[in-house]
């Protein structure tokens, strides 16, 4: 366990520095470079700007500067918001939770969801369930997440009037019911993709299963159908699920961003689209990093977890 | 391998092989052929039979509901008339998907090749590359690049390409290795050809078929991609039409005309249902390994 958790670590660390690389690569790419905002002030000359970057060592050579950049990175020190002079890191870390738990709550949907329609389509093979899933599953991966957002909201708010269009909470009530009750319609649409996705992962994954020794056993002992499903073909679907999840991130992360603008959600992609607006680039940039920083320690956390459960993992 | 016995055995036509064979007799995959062969159609012959331009204002008749009057999709809020601009805007989103995959595929075979055939060092480092690029979530890298760089349709292609290649040069890279190894690779080698020559007419029309399938999914995604970033307001800019942007102002009039907003979701919705189809069609066809969800 310590040789993989060493090689696992050391391969984040790698990809962690290939990430930064990219994000200076993208910093440097707008146009003036990091003082940018700078050229639109009329207040400010020509001169000043040539300060300016001397000042902030940026007439050094690139790659000085980018162990300079990164290194204050690893510090903790992220820039600083030009809205309101807070630190980066206090901005992103006042929106995580609420994307956190958009996120959460719609991977658990779309987990609950797609296992069924996946494991049904398994066991009643190119029955019209299944052909309708197979179908339904792809479509469901061409919707754009905002237009499905528009529907939803035209539908079960205008037309309905069952659940907010937007928001977090409604103000002057917190409670727990308020919560959920801006939860849901947001991670439903949050979770559409996903269902498709884990759909079809765990049509295969029974599939693959059901033919598998141990469940001829299983069923030689006369152990009953349900019992199978739930315990022998779920148990072996579900580690590789965890990986899957990992895997999904990035998408996930999109598809929160997308989601959290239509439903006014105040969590990492709306601040994103905000700092666009105001041309808040430390926050931009800020945001950029920590979401693929989010992606990789997602996957090696995604990993550890199941090789402590694997050992045939940790031991190859 | 099957493309140089057919040529030297059987002399069968390419559309009566098994592949094609198999690609006729896949239901959805033709039904998107014939949807996007539909779309395409009225986007290049539509504007000029339609009555209305897709810039004439007609400010009497603004917010027409669909199927009333002159205008069958109805009108926005300056009254254009919605139909004309759904297609002019459909040129452009299938334009610029189109290319964008074009581009994407071409980066992401030549990543693929170099690093599957090369493999060491140079490998290694190609694939942490494109592991670093996967790591970032598709649209925070588009929009921060879009939003810095000059937002032109080229300018919109180019930046969904290079953050769209990874898929292919990952699929590339791995069929890549495995054919490296293969007599008719070392056979070449022998014979002394150049690596280059090796890597481009030798492996590389091996390894089409996979290039194909990630090439029609890389439409769907490319459609989607610059449909997020419109809608956001950094893609395609107004006046020029674009799927993405015409449901950008579509929210705030969602209760009095959501025919603004249901429209051109649904053109989205069906070009890229086709072309995923389509792709699932072509992996079928094309017998590629099905490790793609």
């Amino acid at each position: 366990m310590p040789r993989f958790l060493l090689n696992r670590l050391s391969q984040s660390i790698v990809l962690l520095v290939i990430v930064s690389i990219i994000g200076f690569t993208v910093l440097n790419l707008m146009p003036g470079g990091p003082l940018a905002q700078f050229g639109l002030d009329p207040g400010m000359t020509q001169k000043d700007i040539a300060r300016l970057s001397e000042q902030l060592g940026l007439n050094r050579p690139l790659w000085i500067q980018y162990f300079d950049w990164a290194w204050r990175l690893v510090q903790g020190d992220w820039g600083h918001s030009y809205r309101d002079g807070s630190s980066v890191l206090t901005v992103i870390s006042r929106h995580l939770l609420a994307t956190l738990l958009l996120m959460g709550t719609s991977t658990a949907l779309a987990i609950a969801i797609g296992s069924w329609i996946g494991i049904r389509g398994a066991t009643h093979r190119y029955s019209l369930f299944d052909y309708c899933a197979t179908v339904g599953a792809m479509v469901a991966l061409s919707v754009p997440t905002f237009w499905f957002g528009l529907i939803g909201i035209y539908i079960f708010t205008l037309k309905l009037g069952w659940v907010p269009a937007g928001n977090m909470y409604a103000i002057g009530d917190g409670s727990v019911l308020d919560y959920l009750h801006h939860l849901i319609l947001p991670s439903v649409v949050l979770s559409l993709v996903h269902v498709a996705i884990w759909s079809r992962y765990m049509r295969t994954a029974t599939l693959d299963a059901l033919t598998q020794d141990f469940v001829k056993t299983a069923r030689a002992k006369g152990v009953s159908e349900r019992r199978i499903l739930l315990k022998h073909v779920v148990g072996n679907a579900l580690l590789p699920m965890i990986t899957l999840a990992g895997v999904q991130l990035p998408s996930l992360l999109t598809g929160a961003l997308v989601t959290e603008t239509v439903f006014t959600w105040p969590g990492m992609g709306r601040l994103f689209l905000d700092s666009l607006g105001y041309s808040d680039y430390p926050v931009v940039m800020g945001l950029l990093i920590f979401s693929a920083v989010l992606v990789v320690l997602g996957n090696l956390i995604a990993d550890i977890v199941v090789a402590v459960v694997d050992p045939r993992i940790r031991l190859s | 391998m099957t493309a140089i016995t057919t040529a030297n055995l059987t002399p069968t036509r390419w559309w009566r092989s098994r592949a094609v064979n198999r690609f006729t007799r896949h239901h959805l995959a033709l039904a998107g052929i014939a949807m996007i062969t539909l779309l395409v159609l009225a986007c290049v012959v539509a504007p000029y039979a339609l009555p209305y331009d897709s810039l004439n204002i007609d400010l009497r008749a603004r917010f027409a509901p669909p199927l009333s009057g002159h205008h069958y999709l109805g009108t926005d809020p300056l009254g254009r008339d919605l139909a004309a601009r759904l297609l002019m805007a459909g040129r452009v989103s299938l334009l610029v998907g189109f290319s964008a995959m074009l581009l994407s595929t071409l980066i992401g075979t030549l990543v693929g090749v170099t690093a599957g055939y090369r493999g060491g060092w140079i490998g290694a480092a190609l694939m942490r590359m494109v592991d670093g690029f996967l790591s970032y979530p598709s649209i925070f890298l588009v929009l921060a690049l879009a939003a810095t760089l000059r937002p032109s349709p080229v300018m919109i292609t180019v930046i969904i390409a290079v953050t769209s290649w990874m898929e292919t040069a990952r699929i590339v890279e791995a069929e890549v290795r495995s054919l490296r190894e293969r007599e008719f690779v070392q056979a070449a080698r022998m014979v002394g050809l150049r690596g280059r020559n090796i890597m481009f007419s030798e492996i590389l029309p091996n390894a089409m078929g996979p290039i194909i399938v990630a090439a029609s999914l890389a439409v769907a995604r490319a459609i989607l991609l610059e449909a997020y970033i419109s809608f956001l307001g950094y893609g395609i800019q107004p006046p020029l039409p674009s799927w993405g942007n015409m449901l950008n102002g579509a929210q705030q009039y969602l209760a009095s005309a959501p025919w603004l907003a249901i429209i051109p979701g649904a053109a989205i919705t069906i070009a890229v249902t086709s072309f995923n189809f389509i792709g699932d069609g072509l992996r079928d066809a094309l017998d590629v390994r099905d490790d793609h969800i």
